[in-house]
């Protein structure tokens, strides 16, 4: 009985499951939750790049911030000074991530542990401070306001859709395009590829003598991170109607970060269930003390001491040990 | 001849750790160096697996200059290593372990689309059973016994189909019982597949019960070389390391 229903767990497409669940919100939420949604998927998105490099790789990031800066920059900049049409506009600025994360990680994987991750965040404020400056660009310190919703005349094809809001059709448009990308992460870390980065993760020597370049495979890696942290920074500059320059800066490094390692690093899901609790505790407590970043700061305290292992990798031992408690009653 | 050393040179700041050392290894058979702890013996396998460069000397691996090739491309001509302390994937499964040295090898880590669980399934189940490591396969292999690691380990430079395999003290550590079984284990093997073998052992029984050829290393530098009758006769050899107890 208890296989078959460990067996019937793993049948569930649970990816599915939660698209299908979270395409429901506009339906029964206000537009606040909607609001929300759309910015805990696209935050989902981006932890879940910067997982591929913490938890997968064992290499931690801090400037990751900086390729959803790019990406968010290239995105709006092509769209609106550059009229390109929001779908390739949004795959370039996936690709801007990705090639600054080439260049700056082919420095990077030269170093190992906290001196990899102080060099991640050198360039990650070289990046801001371009951003900063360069106001031709950039618009500098002013941001790069009014960037363009996509038209989304596709999806009046569909449905009950096509008569909603536009902030409604661009949560769909969000939903669709993170599931898309997360599906992809999904796929490469269960590909031989994937398996390669948790054995550099494992024993960065005993890879090397499996036959691994690893500073290689941690290039690749850094740059497809890049690359996805770049396309959720795409999203979100146009769900924020404007890209700024904070948007690189190392805060916005150390919130993907605690969201990455609260919701556990050695989980897929991991990263979004941190994402998802760091922006609704964000929320809640905001409107309730004007003191929250001391309740926010006390709650995280709390939260990475209780669960070492983040909140996904507690709830999976906790069920690991109620199993193994039902078995030893039998 | 599978590998020989010549004149290998090799000093961290001033200490001398590799003293001119030239080392001839055969195919097929089975060469063990020895020496007190300080030897030079893990040194010598660093400099020949591309860990370490030499100030000066050269590495041929079956008439090929390996020398100062970095540990990736050395393993890829057919050499693989084990370490003294030791070397596996400990997050990952046992089979996780060995699947992982086949992807490797295989050529297919770069494969971004397949399915990792599907790959070199038979491979790794075959080895799973040749190292008699059934029962712990989905065993986190950082939780089994210390001398199951080292069959993962073994199963990891297995899965390369080396040519010639390096190991590290492959007995550090185990319990009698456990050194007995290894090493008739390692003998079949190397039979088995007729692998050039050359490991590093400080159990006197071990090196004697099963090796071709020994090689004596004393402060980085060979003092002897032989068949194990002629090392056990020679004069030096009795007096810095085989001589009765204490030296």
């Amino acid at each position: 009985m208890k296989a078959s229903a460990a067996g019937l767990s793993k049948r569930i497409p649970w990816m599915l499951v939660l698209f299908l669940i979270a395409a429901l919100i506009p339906v029964i939420g206000s537009r606040y939750y909607t609001f929300l949604a759309t910015d805990i998927i696209i935050f989902a998105m981006f932890a879940t790049s910067l997982n591929l490099l913490i938890g997968y790789t064992g290499l931690v990031s801090f400037g990751h911030a900086a390729y959803f800066g790019v990406g968010a920059y290239v995105c709006a900049i092509f769209m609106k000074d550059l009229g390109v049409p929001f779908l390739a506009a949004w795959l370039l600025g996936g690709v801007g991530g990705a090639l600054f994360a080439a260049v700056f990680g082919f420095f990077c994987v030269r170093l190992t542990s906290v001196y990899f991750s102080m060099l991640t965040m050198a360039f990650a404020q070289i990046v801001w401070a371009i951003c900063f400056k360069w106001n031709d660009v950039t618009g500098g310190e002013q941001g790069y306001p009014n960037v363009p919703m996509p038209s989304m005349a596709w999806l009046e094809w569909i449905p009950w859709i096509g008569g909603l809001r536009i902030d409604h059709k661009f949560f769909y448009l969000t939903l669709i395009l993170a599931a898309l990308s997360i599906a992809a992460m999904r796929r490469i870390v269960h590909s031989p590829f994937g398996r390669m980065l948790t054995s550099i993760r494992d024993n960065a020597e005993r890879a090397q003598f499996n036959g691994i370049n690893v500073r290689l495979y941690q290039l690749i890696v850094f740059s497809i991170a890049g690359g996805f942290a770049g396309l959720a920074g795409g999203l979100f500059g146009i769900f924020n109607r404007g890209v700024f320059p904070d948007f690189c800066y190392w805060p916005k490094s150390a919130e993907v970060l605690i969201m990455t390692i609260l919701g556990g690093i050695h989980s897929f899901w991991g990263p979004s269930v941190g994402a998802a609790i760091l922006i609704l505790l964000n929320q809640y407590i905001v409107s309730y003390t004007e003191y929250w970043p001391f309740v926010l700061g006390t709650i995280l305290l709390v939260l990475l001491f209780g669960f070492p292992g983040g909140v996904v990798g507690a709830i999976i031992d906790l069920f690991r040990r109620l199993r193994s408690a039902a078995r030893g009653q039998r | 001849m599978m590998l020989s050393c010549r004149n290998l040179v090799k000093s961290f700041s001033g200490f001398v750790a590799t003293n001119d050392v030239s080392l001839d290894v055969e195919k097929g058979r089975i060469t063990a160096i020895i020496g007190p702890n300080g030897a030079g013996k893990s040194t010598l396998f660093n400099l020949i697996t591309g860990h370490i460069k030499p100030d000066s000397g050269e590495v041929m691996l079956e008439g090929r200059n390996i020398t100062g090739s970095p540990p990736h491309k050395v393993c890829g001509m057919g050499l693989a290593r084990s370490f003294q302390r030791t070397n596996i994937f400990p997050m990952l499964t046992v089979y996780e372990n060995i699947q992982s040295a086949f992807i490797a090898h295989g050529g297919k880590g770069l494969n971004m689309w397949s399915v990792s669980e599907q790959q070199f399934r038979d491979e790794t189940a075959q080895m799973i059973e040749h190292l008699a490591l059934q029962d712990i396969a989905y065993s986190i292999a950082g939780e089994v016994s210390h001398g199951a690691q080292k069959q993962v380990e073994l199963g990891i430079a297995l899965a390369g189909e080396p040519r010639m395999l390096l190991l590290d003290e492959p007995t550090a550590g185990m319990s009698a019982q456990e050194t007995h079984e290894s090493i008739s284990l390692l003998d079949r093997i190397a039979k088995e597949r007729g692998l050039t073998l050359l490991f590093t052992e400080h159990d006197m029984d071990v090196v004697f019960s099963i090796a071709h050829q020994i090689a004596v290393l004393h402060q980085g530098r060979i003092i002897a070389t032989g068949v194990p009758e002629e090392v056990r006769r020679n004069e030096e050899v009795r007096r810095v390391y085989l001589g009765g107890g204490k030296h």
